[in-house]
């Protein structure tokens, strides 16, 4: 019997690793096929049957489309509105959080069903709105106007109003009894204490600046002040001919944020489990 | 015990908590309360890059109704919808559990599933376009060797809702299986040790204990992913050229109200179009969740 069922788990087991293999493949070989054709010539890229190894590993591809693209300023652009918005959002997201979760004041359930009701306002039905306003700032075609108006989403604080919630109300009596003022119980007992729950949504933060395409298309226009994304975009619409820069700029553009997710998936889904996002 | 507090301290805390939501509070409502009813507004009106906007009443809502291109882009979403939602729970939920399941190598497919969803959508259009690419595209040279003939993915107007719906699957299974996978984590496994040893066979305990126990979780990503794809754009505008044909058969919702407001500055029938997708948007969710109490499972 026990044997039987070790038999049968490991017939699931090895289906469940065929499955993956096949599953992952269809996820992955459309991204290995890039990074390889990404190496060849120009010439081989083009070639009927192709290849699927380069014939040469053809590196100038790389050097000559950050020479030409300048590709660092514009991952540089990337990097800092997907830091800074991240940042704000953090910030401002705790806060909230802290307040809605450790405070009594009058209006207090009002303000936390207003913040619920802006979840059913999609981003982009709000856009133009918006944009009148950055442009009225002054902040149109600026870095800044991609950072401010989505950093200022919610989503944040019901995952950390609800971890926080879990947090005993003890530590910060005790700290409030040795005299820690209002800022320094959050910023030094409430902010360490929800680690988890602020890797989660800076996870998620960092995931939606890095990706978001439509706003940034909006408010930019200036090619100093690309993101990585309206750099890429601009190879939509012509008719693309130098399918090697275009591939190798793409290849650079995965690599970055594949580094840094590669090795935290493991903590992110934790993390997620632990938070309960799904409420 | 916050009663019994002296009231000056009761206003120190009451301060204190409204300073500590204030900076939220100012960006909600500059960015989403004040945007909100100032779309409404201009809706009501013909603004535009040139001179003062009046007020026209409903007139932009009226030229909707007779406006083809409106219409059209409004079927095209709800194809993108029917076509994009189904297969991204099904496939989002089976890879995620048959990640919980993998002993072997797990990270390295976890990190392979992940790879779409921290790829950026540029990156993701410019890739397939390759793929997608008549001649030298991967898969028009398989179907070529398998003697099927070459399919002209993005400018067939019949197929090109279809080509584009496979590379938004290809991005969202990857991204709501992160959060399947942590719902997963939550079902204890000792329901799944106690099924075994009562003989059931792991297709039974897919059904009767993994569904219902995630179910939760499956509303929620079922929300987003239906939010998400009614504003489907940056597909659609990265892998077919605006002039193009097929254009006129992908056009999605969006990409038709930012057509409007951002190329050609017709800034108050725009608004007039994303007032529709909110309302859209807005009743979808609030069917799903009446129905929710069908099949969600909250224990």
């Amino acid at each position: 019997m026990a044997r039987k069922n070790r038999i049968n788990r490991k017939k699931t087991n090895g289906a469940v690793i065929l499955l993956l293999a096949v599953g992952s493949a269809l996820m992955f070989v459309p991204v290995l096929w890039i990074i390889l054709s990404s190496f060849k010539s120009l010439a081989e890229i083009y070639r009927s049957p192709p290849t699927f190894l380069p014939e040469r590993w053809i590196f100038t591809n790389y050097t000559e489309a950050v020479a030409q693209f300048r590709f660092l300023r514009y991952l540089w652009n990337s990097i800092l509105v997907t830091l800074s918005a991240t940042l704000i959002t953090l910030i401002i997201n705790s806060m909230a959080a802290f307040a809605l979760s450790k405070y009594q004041f009058p209006g207090r359930s009002i303000i936390f069903i207003l913040m619920l009701a802006t979840l059913m306002i999609p981003i982009r039905v709000i856009m133009l709105p918006v944009y009148l306003m950055v442009a009225r700032l002054g902040m149109a075609n600026t870095l800044l106007g991609i950072i401010i108006p989505p950093a200022a989403t919610p989503t944040g604080v019901f995952i950390l109003r609800q971890y926080m919630l879990t947090i005993s109300d003890e530590m910060i009596d005790a700290a409030k009894i040795d005299g820690a003022g209002h800022f320094s119980i959050y910023w030094k007992i409430m902010l360490p204490l929800c680690t988890p729950a602020l890797a989660v949504v800076t996870v998620f933060s960092v995931m939606w600046r890095w990706n978001d395409f439509l706003w940034p298309l909006i408010v930019i226009n200036r090619e100093k002040l690309f993101t990585l994304q309206l750099a890429l975009a601009r190879f939509r619409g012509e008719l693309v001919t130098d399918w090697n820069y275009v591939l190798a700029m793409t290849v650079l553009s995965i690599i970055p944020i594949v580094a840094v997710f590669a090795g935290m998936q493991k903590y992110l889904i934790q993390g997620i489990a632990s938070t309960g996002l799904k409420g | 015990m916050i009663n019994q507090k002296t009231t000056a301290m009761g206003q120190k805390e009451t301060m204190a908590g409204f300073l500590f939501l204030l900076p939220l509070l100012i960006g909600l409502s500059i960015f989403y309360f004040y945007a909100f009813f100032q779309n409404i507004f201009i809706s009501f009106t013909d603004m535009s890059s040139f001179g003062k906007p009046a007020y026209i009443g409903l007139e932009n809502y009226k030229r909707l109704l007779t406006d083809p291109k409106f219409w059209r882009s409004l079927k095209t979403t709800f194809k993108y919808v029917a076509v994009s939602v189904p297969a991204v729970m099904v496939l989002g939920t089976l890879v995620a559990f048959f990640l919980q399941k993998a002993r072997k190598w797990s990270s390295f497919f976890r990190t392979a599933m992940f790879l779409p969803a921290v790829t950026m959508p540029a990156a993701i259009g410019l890739l397939w376009r390759w793929l997608y690419n008549y001649e030298f595209g991967l898969i028009n040279i398989i179907f070529s060797q398998l003697d099927i003939a070459r399919i002209a993915w993005l400018s067939e107007p019949a197929l090109v809702v279809y080509s584009i719906s496979i590379v938004l699957i290809w991005s969202m299974v990857s991204t709501q299986m992160i959060i399947l996978l942590a719902g997963l984590q939550n079902i204890p496994t000792m329901y799944y040790e106690a099924a075994e040893i009562d003989g059931a066979s792991p297709f039974q305990s897919f059904f009767k204990i993994t569904l219902p126990l995630l179910s939760p979780t499956l509303f929620f990503v079922t929300i987003i992913s239906v939010i998400n794809i009614f504003q489907i754009f940056d597909f659609i505008f990265l892998m077919i050229q605006p002039t193009a044909l097929a254009m006129r058969y992908a056009m999605s919702l969006v990409y038709y109200f930012y057509d409007r407001a951002f190329i050609v500055f017709d800034k108050g029938y725009a608004a007039s179009l994303s007032m529709v997708l909110f309302v859209i948007i807005l009743l979808i969710t609030i069917i799903q969740f009446v129905f929710q109490k069908k099949w969600v499972h909250y224990n």
